[in-house]
């Protein structure tokens, strides 16, 4: 446990050791702000919720996300510290969590310093707060699993912008699988079990119901398992290629 | 007590560690030499944990690294080749952060890295961003992540590579400060480094063992050790005369001056007083004659050129 939290606070300080905490947290609100103001219509829609913020997170997260993720291993395994860090005493459990939770709470940062839209609408209107919380909560949540993917080809190469690349194209995969032009592209003879299962992997699926205010648990449990499931994929990885 | 058994390391293609086995004892400073690719930072990266072996396996006191990996980390500092540390962090950060992996929290912590600090003359540079530092500089700081808690085992790839000779010396000076009671590995090409600060060298090439031994071991190992070196005022036979002496191995003569040679002993023997009394009774026109001492670049040369051949 002790050296989770040493890692975790590495991590965290090397963000803002250089500008890329910064730049990543004012590109994120700018765009944040476009994309509700401009292209969501916050004002027109004339309702007191943010919808129109929290449905373009997904699209948001595809590039910004690994944006951050595609540093966390590549660049250890580029510089050689890896050999440092995995020699000391530390479990490798303990280094995959620390990074990503730094990471995530990078994200969280970022998200948190939204908050003047939400003083907007509560100045605007009447909003239901909950469902905003929870939907932030979500929005953290799917954020996370992006992020998961990230570490695991994070891992898996010593180039930053491959990894970069393979994490937004997974993502996309991730975002699409749910949506129902691609579920109505599968041939009648797909069992519909097979097209729920595929559906049911989909980020928006969950996120969807999540970002409308309806917080199930069995939405947030699908993201902290794909988180999981990633994260343990990105150990085995990093046990493999280690070596070269 | 580190002990070594019959470790193995193969990737896909090739045999980076093949049946190495060997032990080293608390106080040897162990020169770990080899060509390049002959298997030396693969052997370290086993030993200190970061790779696994494909076979056998390696105890650190007691501790196997591959069940007791952390006990075993725990024990050891190692300096990875090309020292690498995190180049956004001050070098005082950097140390503050391998202290509290290491366990080290409050005041020890803040003794621990001073310490250090002082004592690889980092002091003035404790504010800096790493990557902003020089090579020789970097290299103290991994050295000083290497010894902050001052490990029984520390495990040196390649510390002095890229350093000035005034900072080589500084290097060297501190493993030989710190060697007491410890066991210090250190992979180096720099054969002078051998001499000047191991007790033991061992010689890999292609991942095998080839030569295990003290510096002056390994020099007396040398086809050159004892030989006689010698130099004619003017053209004179003289190998009959050598041929009949029992302990002489061979003559070489310097194909650019044929007045330079070079006469071998054989294994163990001393050949002098027998070449000059040779001399004397024969009237060789000898202008200079002095016996050499066996070169570890010699025995380096013969053991590895002996191991490529056998692979």
């Amino acid at each position: 446990m002790g050296n989770l939290s040493v890692i975790f606070k590495r991590e965290l300080a090397s963000y803002f050791a250089t500008p890329l905490a910064y730049i990543f947290i004012v590109i994120f609100l700018i765009t944040n702000g476009i994309f509700t103001f401009e292209l969501g219509g916050f004002y027109l829609r004339g309702q007191a919720d943010l919808l129109p913020f929290f449905s373009f997170h997904p699209w948001l997260y595809l590039f910004m996300v690994p944006a951050i993720a595609m540093t966390l291993w590549a660049d250890e395994r580029k510089t050689g510290t890896i050999e440092l860090l995995l020699t000391l005493p530390v479990r490798l459990k303990d280094a995959v969590l620390g990074k990503f939770l730094a990471a995530w709470a990078l994200m969280g940062i970022a998200l948190a310093l939204t908050f003047p839209i939400w003083i907007t609408v509560n100045y605007l209107g009447d909003p239901d707060n909950g469902v905003i919380f929870a939907a932030y909560l979500g929005s953290w949540f799917m954020a996370g699993g992006f992020l998961a993917i990230g570490s695991c080809m994070s891992a898996a190469t010593k180039n930053s912008v491959i990894a970069f690349i393979l994490t937004v194209s997974l993502c996309f995969v991730f975002v699409i699988m749910g949506s129902p032009i691609l579920l109505e592209a599968f041939p009648a003879w797909v069992p519909q079990v097979v097209v729920d299962a595929f559906a049911a992997m989909g980020f928006l699926t969950h996120y969807d119901s999540i970002a409308k205010g309806v917080l199930d648990l069995r939405d947030m449990l699908f993201f902290a398992v794909f988180i999981g499931a990633w994260l343990v994929a990105s150990a085995i990885v990093i046990e493999i290629k280690k070596a070269n | 007590m580190i002990e070594i058994t019959h470790l193995s390391k193969k990737f896909e293609q090739f045999t980076a560690v093949d049946d190495l086995s060997f032990k080293v004892a608390e106080g040897e400073v162990l020169g770990f030499l080899g060509p390049n690719g002959a298997g030396k930072s693969t052997t370290m990266k086993i030993i200190t944990g970061f790779l696994a072996p494909t076979s056998g396996s390696v105890t650190v006191d007691g501790h196997n690294l591959a069940t007791d990996a952390l006990a075993a980390k725990a024990l050891m500092g190692y300096l990875p080749e090309g020292a690498p540390s995190y180049g956004d962090m001050t070098t005082l950060d950097f140390l503050r952060f391998v202290g509290e992996v290491r366990g080290y929290r409050g005041d020890e912590l803040v003794k621990r890295v001073g310490r250090v600090l002082s004592e690889v003359e980092l002091t003035k540079v404790a504010m800096q961003k790493i990557e902003t530092l020089s090579k020789g500089f970097k290299r103290r700081v991994g050295l000083a992540q290497a010894i902050m808690h001052d490990p029984k085992v520390l495990i040196l790839d390649e510390p002095t590579d890229g350093l000035d000779p005034n900072q080589k010396q500084h290097v060297r000076e501190l493993i030989k400060n710190l060697a007491r009671d410890k066991i210090v590995i250190i992979s180096t090409h720099i054969l002078e480094e051998v001499s000047a600060v191991c007790t033991r060298a061992v010689i890999i090439t292609q991942g095998r063992l080839v030569a295990d031994g003290t510096p002056a071991e390994l020099e007396a190992s040398s086809k050159y050790h004892q030989a006689v070196s010698l130099r004619l005022a003017q053209p004179t036979d003289v190998s009959v005369h050598l041929d009949s002496l029992a302990d002489v191995a061979g003559i070489e003569i310097d194909a650019e001056d044929v007045l330079n040679m070079r006469i071998l002993a054989r294994p163990g023997k001393s050949i002098y007083g027998q070449v000059a009394t040779l001399a004397q009774e024969q009237n060789w026109p000898v202008a200079e004659m002095t016996v050499a001492r066996g070169q570890l670049e010699d025995v380096f040369k013969q053991v590895t050129a002996g191991g490529v051949r056998r692979g």
